[in-house]
Order: structure tokens, then sequence, then C-alpha cells
């Protein structure tokens, strides 16, 4: 039997002016499904829930909830109940009232005509709504004298009193402490296997998306990077921002060899998947499939220079040449002894690679011969864009056949390699400043990604630390940006 | 115990009462001197109540008195019915309409009151209006309204934003959400948007000097036209004086004994 879909997103979008921040969101959830949204702040995932619920509309796409579209429909009218990241009880009601706010709006239909709610009736799932998240006595407490956690529980009632479709849950246990969340988890759970009803829950916490879940979304600006189980998410991650988003995890850049064999970390290692030979890719390997041996032979050798015991086990860092690696093990080994290892050949997990440089499609020259990326003008070497030309007095570039070209305002392609920017602490004196977006630690570097003002991204590889949010500033030498002409250099030839 | 008496802390009593004494001593000369019938102040002619006789016999004050009651209550009215759903709006606008109308909601607070007035008369004349009570409602609602905004805003900035949200996620219509959600949340500063209305609206003589129709008088314009016809204050109103302060004062205690009741309730 094919298991019922009860929503499905279709190439859904939300588009602020210029600015997206859900894009081409396609998603098809089960009926009794749990479903989570994962990534960082920032990525999309509230604002889909937000779609879903009906408080913001999508600018494209389609939501289909058991088959009909219910992408413009108001939020009082769709079947699905929210509970919000910080409750959002009402105030100046006792506890029952809350509750029985959704119920006595609600109309039901009795002998063909519509009615609302009785008394008794209301009062009979307000009660037994109570009896679900364990508060029975509570019903006439002033909302303002519960705890967090009785809060939290008194908003999911609220919220399932009403029997929707679907739940959403924005956060929900983002106010708690730490203890009172893990308790919330397994209760949510218990809660979900209870009721039956499809939960579509947003957390930026992956260990709590893969404890609760049956599959989970990883979101990334706007877009989905991958949809799964949560064992399929971490053992075969898709790419590197997934690897090192879910878990704790060793990511390198190296070359497919071919024949079932890859090279990073100066060393050859046998893999099971397949790729184009000599293809550049990325490597993810986790902490627990690198096994150290005490006295035999293995396939690399690395110093231990770290070690922190972590209650079930050790966690140690080994230097293997200049990269680093993360491995957990039970067993104690001493620090500064140098040890052979091993990885398991399906341990180690091939990606295509996603980057190689920074490419700019819609680049431009200005006046003063410079190229404009982002709204920045950045200083170039114009005349590479003519074989052997040079620049005159007044600033043409002149081919080797005496040809003047005013390049004003010509398109370019710009290519940045992402070891030619230089990034400085302070944001005031580079070419261009930006907000640092992402990281990602491969080995002996760190894979930066900085947005600037007018949210282009420059990507580059740097072996300093920084932090996330930090603002940096960004130079480029002028030889460094490759430029490429859209169109022929005779176009802009001067008569 | 050590009792230590300093030169500091007297100073600072002696600072206080000093201020309280030269705020309060003005009125409280007028109010003595309500309940002696001389002509002019100092000379006490033993206690009295004939001005209040007088002031209540006066059919020109009490039509003023009534006048001015029935401007304030409904500009405030008015005002606080459009000004707290203009709140609303702005609250719940986008970031940058929001700081636009924040910004444009302050200017009338900061203006000169006679820039208002001359605006709102040029206003009127270009359009042909005839200046009558409806003309002079507008002109104080023009005036209380950025208050009443200004008072409710810091209820709404309070309020969990999501309760909106949580309502309609609930099933409530907008209307049906801000009529039972958002409303009782942001009831006290409506309150007293509303009374910061009547009392702006009750001393009021600029606009109402200028958006009146002539023969409309209230306790400002009345006062205004005795004092500036005869020169001299009418002995009268030392009572009238008194009577408003009286007004004031239980106004006051109503809401300051309202808000302290809250504020207990909240801590049961």
């Amino acid at each position: 039997m094919k298991e019922k879909v009860i929503i499905e997103l279709k190439n859904v979008s939300k588009h602020f002016g210029q600015t997206y921040a859900v894009e081409d969101f396609s998603l098809r959830v089960k009926k009794g499904e749990f479903v989570t949204f994962l990534g960082p702040s920032g990525c999309g995932k509230t604002t889909t829930l937000r779609m879903i619920a009906g408080f913001e509309l999508p600018t494209g796409g389609e939501i289909l909830l058991n088959g009909e579209d219910i992408a413009q429909l108001p939020p009082y009218e769709r079947p699905v109940n929210t509970v919000f990241q910080k409750y959002a009880l009402f105030p100046h009601m006792d506890v029952y009232d809350n509750i029985a706010f959704g119920l006595k709006l609600k109309k039901i239909e009795d002998g063909g005509k519509m009615r609302h709610l009785t008394k008794e009736e209301i009062d009979k799932k307000v009660k037994n709504a109570l009896k679900i998240v364990d508060l029975e006595d509570y019903d006439y407490r002033d909302i303002s004298t519960l705890s967090g956690g009785q809060q939290q529980r008194i908003a999911i009632a609220r919220a399932i009193v009403n029997e929707p479709e679907i739940l959403l849950l924005d956060e929900p246990l983002g106010a708690l402490d730490l203890k009172m969340r893990k308790d919330m988890q397994l209760e949510l759970k218990a809660m979900h296997k209870k009721l039956g009803i499809t939960f579509i829950y947003v957390t930026h916490d992956q260990e709590e998306a893969l404890t609760l879940s049956d599959t989970v979304v990883v979101m990334k600006d706007g877009m989905i990077q991958q949809v799964g189980s949560p064992e399929d998410i971490y053992n075969e991650p898709n790419n590197a921002f997934v690897a090192n988003f879910i878990g704790e995890s060793n990511i390198y850049s190296g070359t497919y060899k071919g024949d079932m064999k890859v090279r990073f970390i100066n060393h050859t290692f046998d893999c099971v998947d397949e790729f184009p030979k000599n293809e550049k890719v990325d490597i993810v390997i986790r902490p627990e499939d690198v096994h150290i041996k005490e006295n035999e032979e293995g396939m690399a050798k690395g110093k231990i220079v770290s070690k922190i015991f972590k209650g079930i086990h050790y966690e140690y860092i080994l230097m293997v040449g200049r990269n680093e690696l993360v491995v957990v093990d039970t067993r104690s080994f001493d620090v500064g002894k140098t040890y052979m290892f091993d990885i398991e050949p399906d341990g180690i997990h091939i990606m295509k690679k996603e980057l190689t440089a920074n490419i700019y499609n819609d680049a431009y020259i200005d006046k003063q011969n410079r190229v404009v990326i982002s709204e920045t003008p950045f200083p170039c070497d114009i005349t590479a864009l003519v074989q052997g030309s040079s620049l005159d007095d007044e600033g043409y570039v002149v081919g080797p056949d005496g040809t003047k070209y005013d390049f004003t305002d010509a398109d370019v392609v710009a290519t940045i390699g992402l070891d030619a920017i230089e990034i400085l602490d302070d944001d005031e004196s580079g070419i261009v400043r930006g907000e640092i977006v992402s990281i990602i630690y491969k080995g002996d570097h760190y894979q930066l990604t900085i947005r600037t003002p007018e949210d282009e991204d420059f990507v580059l590889d740097t072996e300093y630390t920084y932090d996330e949010n930090d603002l940096v500033g960004l130079n480029v030498k002028p030889e460094d940006i490759k430029l490429k002409l859209k169109g022929e250099a005779k176009q802009y030839a001067k008569k | 115990m050590k009792k230590n008496f300093s030169l500091t802390d007297f100073l600072c009593k002696f600072y206080v009462y000093i201020l309280l004494f030269v705020m309060y001593a003005p009125i409280l000369l007028l109010i003595a001197f309500s309940f002696t019938n001389t002509k002019i102040i100092g000379n006490w002619d033993g206690f009295s109540m004939h001005l209040y006789r007088t002031l209540f016999r006066d059919k020109e004050i009490m039509q003023a008195f009534y006048n001015t009651f029935l401007v304030a209550i409904s500009s405030a009215v008015v005002s606080t019915i459009l000004g707290t759903l203009g709140a609303i709006g702005i609250f719940y606008s986008k970031k940058r309409t929001k700081a636009i109308m924040e910004g444009i909601g302050n200017i009338p607070v900061m203006n000169a009151e006679i820039v208002t007035a001359l605006s709102l008369t040029i206003l009127f004349v270009f359009f042909g209006v005839q200046f009558n009570f409806i003309t002079l409602l507008v002109g104080h609602v023009v005036l209380t309204i950025p208050f009443v905004v200004l008072s409710v805003r810091p209820k709404l900035m309070q309020m969990d934003p999501n309760i909106y949200e949580a309502a309609l996620d609930l099933g409530a219509t907008p209307a049906k959400a801000l009529r039972s959600i958002v409303l009782p949340e942001i009831m006290p500063g409506v309150f007293s948007g509303f009374i910061l209305s009547v009392t702006l609206s009750l001393d009021d003589y600029i606009i109402t000097a200028f958006t009146r129709d002539t023969a409309f008088q209230t306790l400002s314009t009345y006062v205004y036209g005795v004092t500036s016809k005869k020169g001299t204050l009418p002995p009268s109103l030392r009572a009238l004086t008194t009577v408003i302060t009286l007004i004031a004062l239980v106004i006051l205690i109503i809401v300051n004994v309202n808000s302290k009741e809250k504020k207990s309730d909240e801590k049961i």
C-alpha cells in the first residue's frame, strides 16, 4: 500500500525584493510523519514553516494539502496549528481559556448544519489536552505563574486540542534549559506516536533533529541540501556543508585516483565510491571510522597532539603531515607518540567538489578600468582582455596592432581563486567588507564564506581562525582577478 | 544605631521642598482665595462660598465649561480609536515603513502648536470649510493623536508579537484576533492615551482659537477673552480654577489606583 501524502510543497519560493529566503523548495510529507527542517539561522527553515502556517505567502510554487493548493489561504482557514518558539500564550487568559480559544471559534457539522461546540464538548477536549501534556490540575492557573516548561506544554496543548492535520513546531524547545529540553524531546516523540498527527519541526540543533525525526530536511541559504532519514543524513552526507553541520567530521580536499582509490592528506586510500579519474573531490571522514593501531601496520601514521576524555571515549587529534585528523576511540593512547592508523574504505565519503574558484558572471568594467563586482570596484589588469596589449596615457587599451579599445561598461566574467583573496581583520581597510557566514575546516585550512552587504559571497581559503559573524575586509591583487569578456573585443574597439 | 545627620542629606531634601513649593504655591494660593470674596488677591475678607455661587450661576462660564468637556471627551474618543489602530498598524508594518511612520508621527509632537493651528486654518479656508464644531474637533484630534500613538507603542513593544499570529493560527479572523487578543494586552496604554488626550484638549488655547466657530467658547478662549477685555481676572475664575484642579486630582487618583491594582493582580 502506498502511504498517503498529506502535504506537498512544489517549487515553493519566497523572495523579498532582490533577495530570496526560500528558493525552489519541493518536498512531500507523508501522513503521520515527523519531519524536521534543519539548518543554521537564516537558512529559510522558519520562513518555509511560516508559509505552511499561512503567515507568509509564497512568491512562487504550490502548497498542496491533501491535494488542494492552500498557498494563498489565510492562516485561520488552514487545518494546521503552530507551536511558537516563545510559546505566544495569551497572557490575559488563564490556562483553560488559552486552550479553549481555538475550540470556541471552531464550527462543526452536525446533521447538515454548522454549529459551535457546546460548553461540555469544549470542556471535555480541554481536559483531555491537559491530560496529554501532563498538566491536569492547571486549568485555572494564570499563565505568568507557570515555568517555561509548563508554558511550553500549554502551548502544545493549545495547538493539539484543535486536532490539526499537521502540527508545526518552530524551535519549540529553544528557550528551555538542556535537561528540560532532553525530557521534552522524549515526550514530544511519545506524543507524536500517540496522536498520529503529522509533525513538522524546525530546529538548528542537529542532535535534536536526529533524535526526533523520521525525515530530516537539511537547508542552507534557502535551498534544500539533503532530504533523508537521520541515518542517511549522517552516514551519506550529500556535500561538505551537510557533513560539517551534522555531527563531528574531518573534511579534506583530495583527488580521485581511479580504481577505487582516492588521495588526500598525502596518502592514497581505498574507497568504495566511483568518480571520474583525477577529479577534485571533497572527502568526509567521521571520527569513529578511523582506527588507531597499537603495534601492527596501518595505512598511514600520525602523531597524537591532543587527547580529551569525553566519558565513553577519548577524542584525539592526530597530525598527519600538516593535516589534523579527529579520531574517537575507547582505548587510551599517549599524547606525543606516533601511531599507525586505518580508515575503513566505506568510512571515506567522497563528494563532488563544490567550488574551486569564485566566479562572478555579472561583473563589468567601470570608467577607471576597474572591475565592478557586487557594486564594488576592484583594481584589475585590464590589458589581459586583449593579448599583447598595453595601456596608453588616456587609459585606453591599445592592442598589438594599434587598435584602441574602450572597455567602459563592458560585461565580463571575473574569476578569483580561493587562495587569491587576502583576509584582513580590519573591515575598513580592504577593498570590500563582509561578514563571515560559514566556516568549514578542511584538515589544514579553513574555507570561509564572506558575504558582503550587497549579498555577494566571496569564498576563500585561510589557515587562520576566525569566528562566524566576524566583520572582515578583503583584498585581491589586480593580477589575481581573471577576466573574460562576454562577447568579442572588437565591439569595444574605438574608431 | 548610628544617627548621622549629614548636610548633603538636608540640602537634598530642602531642594525638593523648595521645588514643590514653587510648583504648588500659586495653585494653593488661588484655591485659598477662591473661598473669600475679594477683588484683589491678598486681602482676606473672611470665608465665603460666594465665588462658587456666582460661578455656577454664570451661564456663560457654565456653557464654556460644558463645551470644553464636550470637545475634550469627543476628540479624545476619536483620537484614541484612530491612534490605537494607527499604533497597531505601525507596529506590524515592515521595518522600513515602520521607521518612516514613527518618524513622521513624532513631528507633530515636536512641532510648535501655532504652526499646526495655522496650517489647519489655512487648510480649512483652502477647502472653503465653515468653522464649526467639526473643524474644532478635527483640530483637537490632530493635536492629540500622536500622543495616543506614543502611549500605546510601549505596550505593543512589551507584548509578545507572536500572539496575534497565534490567534490567527487558532482560527480567529484578523478582526477577532485584534479585539480579543491584542486589545486587552495594550489596554493600559490605550487608557493613558485617552486620559492624556483629554487633558491636552482641556487646556488647549491656540488650536481652539484658530479652528472654532467664534460663537463657540471653551474655558480657555473665555478666560483669554475676559482678561484681554477687562484686564483683570474676574474673581469667579478663582473658583473655576479650583474646580478644574479638583477634577484633575480625581482623574489622577483614579489612574493611579487603577494601575496599582493591576500590578498587585499580576503578583499573585
